[in-house]
């Protein structure tokens, strides 16, 4: 897929669902070969303009989470690619066991979508939250778990999904931050880094990524440098990267999930049985429902604002 | 085939799920498997088109109610498509011949199934997948009264009758019992032939045992736009007396003396020979 220089700034302020939606849009207009399904979001999924203009490659199977994965799967059974889409926690939870069964254990072409994932329904409140997402499709045997962290890399990553011939989970989070300004190279399984340092090595996952780069602009304010991984896919992890910090005093990990079994989980099984492991912070989280409120409201209930970040670094770091 | 070809088939099929109950000496689902094998001699003697083809040239059965696998896998063995090596593996270790299909699209599984609701999720997929490329299978499912109590079934059966999916058949094989008990005592007794009717289908009601029937039943062309069910009514355990209606039968392990007066009666049934 060809991107404009344009599109980048745009895509990024409009959001991640309509991101979304003008990624499937785009992709479908030079590879009109699969099919996008919704359960009722069809608009708040950014997915108006696709449906409009391509209704026979688009399916509506009303509020029923767990027919969209069932009928999902009939549609993938030739190898079609499926883009199957709902609210996070829906799509996970309320069809995790149509997700085992058909994208699991049949292991069919399927990308389900976790739309508003991480604390981005914001004063929907915690019934739309995504916190449990990333730990229930990653113990799912096979599946690749996918977080993009700005608009341009959720184009990157459905263009690298439909590719992909396998099932996907796709957790898309909140924020119109720009992560990056420029067309880049995307693979899955391969991290990204976005910033170099010595001291502190984060890595984080999705839109989480933008106030992780703002904690680590405010703990080199205060001479400790930090290196800044966009690990955008949670399984498999890039165990090459994992491995080059084993020097680190300390490596970070920030996620918009319940502190367990997401991306810090991900990264201390990974250490946990190896001779060289650095010690691990872990934020997220932190195994509570948050009050509904602004996004910005809750990053701060949930010890994830930049200030936050960098003051709970500041203090392990300084136990040294 | 004739009337008489396919009550012979579905005498042989029913002796072949008691051989291979007896011989794996282990527990199997029984009754359900008993209970649709008439539906099943139909369906793959002379229904389903295309059987080893190509995806988009055959047609497609999904066996919704997993547990009847013994069943299917008896049908597959009498029709030459499951060799008698394969299905001495009957719940062997590591064996796919086990309790529930595991998906073969070879001979013609096209699902792994035993979570109960999923398969005619699946099949409305496929049927739709059909009505979207424009292909001409056909898509069919039979689904358990048990089963029905998942709220999953009526997400898809409302699917297929909004997608207008005339390609797609459910068929209920309603033997009236689940695990545990009879379907009236544990959940919701409803008259499905209503029910499926207020969903916006055609449907036959028929007996499920009554070959004549379940072939015009299956063989009815589809009205324009409108998904077909059948109501098959059914006797789980049919064909075995000390099986019939008594839902003991529902997982149970076969012994000498079952197996022996199972097919003494199978053989002097003889279906007009």
């Amino acid at each position: 897929m060809e991107i404009k220089k344009s599109e980048i700034t745009r895509w990024a302020a409009m959001g991640p669902r309509a991101a979304f939606g003008m990624a499937v849009l785009k992709l479908y207009e030079e590879e009109p070969d699969f099919f996008v399904m919704s359960a009722d979001l069809g608009s708040s999924s950014g997915l108006a303009r696709f449906y409009s203009k391509y209704p026979d490659a688009f399916v509506n199977v009303g509020i029923a989470e767990q027919n969209l994965i069932g009928v999902a799967a009939g549609l993938a059974k030739d190898g079609t690619p499926v883009f199957a889409t709902s609210f996070a926690p829906f799509i996970s939870m309320r069809a995790s066991e149509q997700i085992r069964m058909n994208m699991g254990y049949m292991s069919l072409n399927i990308k389900a979508v976790g739309l508003g994932s991480g604390l981005a329904m914001n004063t929907l409140g915690a019934s739309h939250f995504g916190l449990e997402d990333m730990a229930v499709m990653r113990t799912i045997p096979g599946m690749t778990v996918l977080c993009p962290s700005d608009g341009l890399q959720i184009a990157k990553c459905v263009e690298a999904s439909k590719h992909y011939d396998g099932p996907v989970y796709i957790r898309l989070s909140g924020g119109a931050d720009i992560i990056y300004e420029d067309d880049f190279d995307y693979e899955i399984g391969k991290a990204i880094i976005t910033k170099q340092g010595n001291d502190v090595a984060f890595i984080a996952t999705g839109s989480i990524i933008s106030q992780t780069l703002k904690a680590a602009d405010l703990l080199e304010e205060k001479g400790i440098t930090c290196k800044v991984i966009d690990m955008h896919t949670v399984k498999p992890l890039d165990k090459d990267i994992l491995n080059s910090l084993t020097e680190y005093k300390l490596i970070v990990t920030v996620e918009e999930h319940n502190i367990f079994g997401g991306l810090g989980s991900a990264v201390a099984e990974y250490y946990a049985n190896r001779k060289e492991r650095p010690r691990q912070l872990m934020l997220g989280v932190n195994d509570f429902y948050p009050h509904p409120g602004k996004y910005e409201y809750l990053l701060n209930e949930c010890g994830l604002t930049p200030e936050k970040i960098s003051e709970r670094v500041m203090e392990t770091y300084a136990e040294g | 085939m004739t009337n008489k070809e396919l009550e012979k088939l579905a005498l042989a099929i029913r002796k072949r799920v008691l051989r291979m109950a007896y011989e794996c000496n282990d527990n199997v689902h029984m009754g359900g498997a008993l209970s649709m094998v008439d539906i099943l001699a139909v369906l793959y003697g002379e229904v389903l088109r295309g059987i080893g083809k190509p995806y988009e040239e055959r047609d497609k059965f999904i066996l919704s109610k997993g547990h009847g696998a013994l069943a299917l896998f008896a049908t597959l063995g009498e029709l030459g498509i499951l060799s008698e090596e394969r299905l001495s593996t009957y719940l062997a270790d590591g064996s796919n011949l086990c309790a529930h299909p595991v998906m073969e699209p070879e001979i013609g599984i096209e699902s792994s199934n035993g979570s109960l609701g999923q398969g005619i999720s699946m099949a409305v997929g496929m049927a739709l997948s059909a009505k979207r490329k424009k292909r001409d299978y056909q898509v069919y499912t039979i689904i358990g009264n048990g089963e029905s109590n998942e709220g999953m079934v009526w997400e898809a059966l409302a699917s297929a009758a909004q997608f207008k999916l005339d390609n797609f058949t459910v068929i209920l094989d309603h033997n009236k019992f689940q695990n545990d008990g009879a379907s009236e005592k544990v959940m919701c007794y409803p008259d499905y032939k209503e029910c499926l009717q207020a969903f916006g289908y055609h449907v036959d009601e028929i007996d499920g045992h009554n070959i004549p029937q379940i072939q015009e039943a299956l063989k009815n062309a589809h009205a324009d736009n409108i998904p077909k069910a059948i109501v098959a009514n059914t006797i789980k355990g049919y064909g075995i007396s000390f099986m019939e209606n008594d839902n003991s039968w529902h997982h149970r392990r076969l012994t000498q003396n079952n197996y022996e007066q199972a097919m003494k009666e199978l053989d002097e049934q003889g279906y007009g020979d």
